[in-house]
């Protein structure tokens, strides 16, 4: 139990996703422009996320290791991403139409979402076992929620300020996020292994 | 011959795929604490690059058009495998220090963007410059960002000393905020010596998002209720392909 607490922790706070392993900077940069998109793309990224590192577990397990096929590691896991997120919007759209409703639309933005690979890749190369995986991949969605929500605060803020003209735009969107992540450094050493 | 010309120098300023596009932003700042690492990175991009647009234009007139983006991300994962064991055979250093960085050339949003607005409708012969000249782009990217960081962080470049035992480095910037506000700079530094300003992320031409989700959409796969939604989506993704094309004109 004190394990897994440490996994979503360190996921969420020490090793942000978006902003100190750079996973994820697409729609980060892109989607953080108002709250309510924020939301929704995190809630599809969380959710994707934790079902992905499961799946991904599973076909590496008892496909790839099986038969000794590890080096098509990478192509397996995007088609088994892909699939899932296919698969998933199926159900949620039978199952659960409301909650389709509000995510429906950033599902298939995450096929090739770079975080969700990412995550697939590290549960591998950490060893984790697949409860393991599924905590360290929903961890890493709450970070990535939670950088997308300070984030889209900062730059609500932004809008307003007066920038020098080269600036504009996504240079000192850049250079904002360099200054949350600069916080956000500051979590590095929480826990010492 | 000089649209082959055009096509090859397209890449390395006016539309250079990272400080103008704005697109691959990841291993942009992942990988470049050193100028090496930066220039490691970006030849890796350019070889897959260069590999799967020409298959991708060789194969353009089989793929039918409902599926091709599914096409186009395996026939990526394969040559990025490629260049991943290759890494790990001959360059066991650099694959140590690009790390995940390597599988994950499959989601940079530049080779998708190329394949699907480049090589899917071009020729073989303009396709592989296009490769080229979009690959040196990116890794002379990657490289001034690495050269800054490295100086700046480490004091030296390349392995060499620069300023290093001059004065203290500013370590920050060969941590992960450095690279945020690094690759900030370089773009705010291309505004200024470019006529046209990056305003925001320019997300249509990435390729990944509005027009992969369209392009779903389009498939009959994912939330069409209607004749008019299939519209619509159609619709939406001749006008982010429009869009796309528009910015990389421009």
């Amino acid at each position: 139990m004190r394990q897994m607490i440490i996994i979503i922790i360190s996921a969420i706070l020490v090793e942000n996703f978006v902003l100190t392993k750079f996973l994820g900077i697409c729609p980060f940069l892109g989607v953080s422009k108002n709250f309510s998109s924020a939301i929704g793309m995190s809630g599809a990224v969380v959710f994707v996320m934790t079902l992905a590192s499961g799946a991904t577990w599973l076909a590496n397990e008892y496909l790839l290791k099986r038969f000794g096929l590890e080096y098509l590691q990478t192509i397996t896991f995007i088609l088994v991403i892909a699939a899932l997120v296919q698969f998933v919007e199926t159900v949620l759209k039978k199952m659960m139409p409301s909650l389709y409703k509000s995510l429906g639309i950033y599902l298939p933005l995450i096929t090739t979402n770079c975080a969700v690979l990412g995550v697939s890749l590290l549960n591998i190369l950490r060893d984790y076992n697949l409860i393991q995986s599924m905590v360290y991949g929903f961890g890493a969605g709450l970070g990535f929620t939670l950088a997308l929500v300070i984030f889209s605060g900062v730059r609500e803020r932004l809008e307003t300020c007066d920038i020098p003209e080269n600036f504009k735009g996504m240079p000192i969107t850049l250079i904002a996020a360099g200054l949350v992540s600069l916080v956000f450094f500051g979590f590095q050493g929480l826990f010492t292994r | 011959m000089k649209r082959a010309m055009k096509t090859l120098t397209n890449g390395l300023i006016k539309e250079n795929p990272s400080l103008r596009l704005v697109l691959g932003t990841c291993p942009t700042m992942a990988v470049t604490t050193s100028a090496l690492y930066g220039l490691g990175m970006g030849i890796s991009v350019t070889a897959v690059l260069l590999g799967s647009n020409i298959v991708i234009s060789m194969v353009r007139k089989l793929i039918p058009d409902k599926i091709r983006i599914p096409a186009f991300i395996t026939i990526i994962a394969g040559f990025t495998t490629i260049v991943q064991l290759l890494l790990k055979a001959y360059v066991p250093v650099l694959d140590k220090a690009l790390g995940i960085f390597i599988p994950l050339i499959v989601v940079n949003c530049i080779i998708l963007a190329r394949a699907e607005m480049f090589a899917s409708q071009n020729t073989v012969f303009l396709s592989a410059l296009d490769g080229i000249g979009m690959g040196f782009g990116y890794t002379l990217a990657l490289f001034t960002i690495g050269s800054l960081r490295e100086i700046l962080g480490n004091g030296t470049w390349m392995g060499l000393r620069v300023t290093a035992g001059l004065i203290d480095p500013a370590v920050m910037m060969i941590l992960p905020p450095g690279g945020f506000i690094a690759f900030g700079l370089v773009i705010a530094l291309a505004n200024k010596f470019s006529k046209v300003k990056v305003e925001h992320n320019n997300c249509q031409s990435c390729g990944m998002c509005g027009k992969t989700a369209a392009a779903f959409a389009d498939s009959g796969q994912v939330g069409i209720d209607s004749k008019k939604d299939l519209k619509e989506a159609q619709a939406m993704r001749k006008d982010a392909q429009k869009d796309g094309r528009e910015a990389i004109t421009k």
